[in-house]
């Protein structure tokens, strides 16, 4: 692959696909890597103050 | 001047009464607020905002690339970033959109005759889910292929395979480029108008000290 083609991606996705196995449950890591961003930004939105203009809280 | 019987004329009108009903239900203040709730003082209202502005984006998107055709996504660099522009604010819909569930979940925000409101939210999220697949399977290319390939067992298995079938492109491309499209709208334009005439719901625990009105009270 070129250097060029690489450029697009921050990792190297021409692999096959990692996944995680738990029991009955497969998931993909890309997957599992979205949910835990949804989480965190869920936590985020609920716990970093929301300052409005004059600076009130 | 009109006389008395031409105004009963006027008002007994089927558009007249229309209009004095959407009013009533959806007056120009309510539709285009001033001022929020001061309980809306969190990230987390923010999210419903930002789907609309993602879903946005995949219609201005989607709408060029049904224009120009799988030979200009594929092969230009134009086409290229427009496709990926495609791709990303979808998945940028769903994020938002699922982060925007989870905070009304929690919120139980079909509190106060808000059930439609709701309602509307699950259809939203459904439909969405179909445009994704069908969106998957107009790529034209290996993954597509695949993709397809592989749902048609699970879409038949669920006994709609003759109505719904993924293997027939042009017919995923309907789908995915104006069926769907026009619902995913539609229901987001309903769920929106009905979240500007019931306001956004209350904390739990304001409503504990008493009926609060969403959409006017505690002004901040």
């Amino acid at each position: 692959m070129s250097n060029a083609a690489l450029i697009g991606a921050l990792i190297n996705l021409s692999g096959p696909g990692h996944y995680v196995h738990w029991g009955f449950i497969s998931i993909s890591v890309a997957n599992l890597v979205v949910i835990g961003l949804m989480v965190v930004t869920f936590v985020a939105a609920i716990a970093i103050p929301f300052r409005r203009k004059g600076g009130r809280s | 001047m009109t006389t008395i019987d031409e105004q009963a004329e006027i008002d007994a009108q089927w558009t007249t009464r229309m209009r004095k009903s959407l009013v009533a239900k959806l007056p120009p203040e309510k539709l285009l607020p001033d001022r929020q709730p001061a309980y809306m003082s969190s990230w987390i209202y923010v999210f419903g905002a930002l789907t609309m502005a993602a879903l946005s984006v995949v219609i201005l998107t989607g709408i060029v690339l049904s224009l120009e055709g799988p030979a200009w996504w594929h092969l230009s660099s134009f086409g290229h970033f427009v496709n990926s522009l495609h791709l990303w604010s979808v998945e940028l819909f769903f994020f938002f959109m699922i982060i925007h569930l989870w905070g009304k979940f929690f919120m139980a925000a079909w509190r106060g005759k808000r059930a439609l409101t709701w309602a509307t939210g699950v259809i939203t999220f459904i439909a969405a889910i179909g445009a994704g697949l069908t969106g998957y399977l107009s790529q034209t290319n290996f993954d597509s292929q695949w993709i397809s390939t592989e749902a048609k067992d699970g879409i038949n298995a669920i006994g709609v395979g003759a109505f719904f079938n993924v293997l027939n492109f042009g017919q995923m491309l309907t789908w995915h480029i104006l069926v769907l499209p026009i619902a995913v709208a539609a229901i987001t334009l309903l769920h929106l108008l009905l979240v500007r005439s019931k306001g956004i719901v209350p904390p739990i625990a304001l409503e504990a000290d008493g009926p609060l009105d969403g959409g006017e009270g505690g002004a901040a």
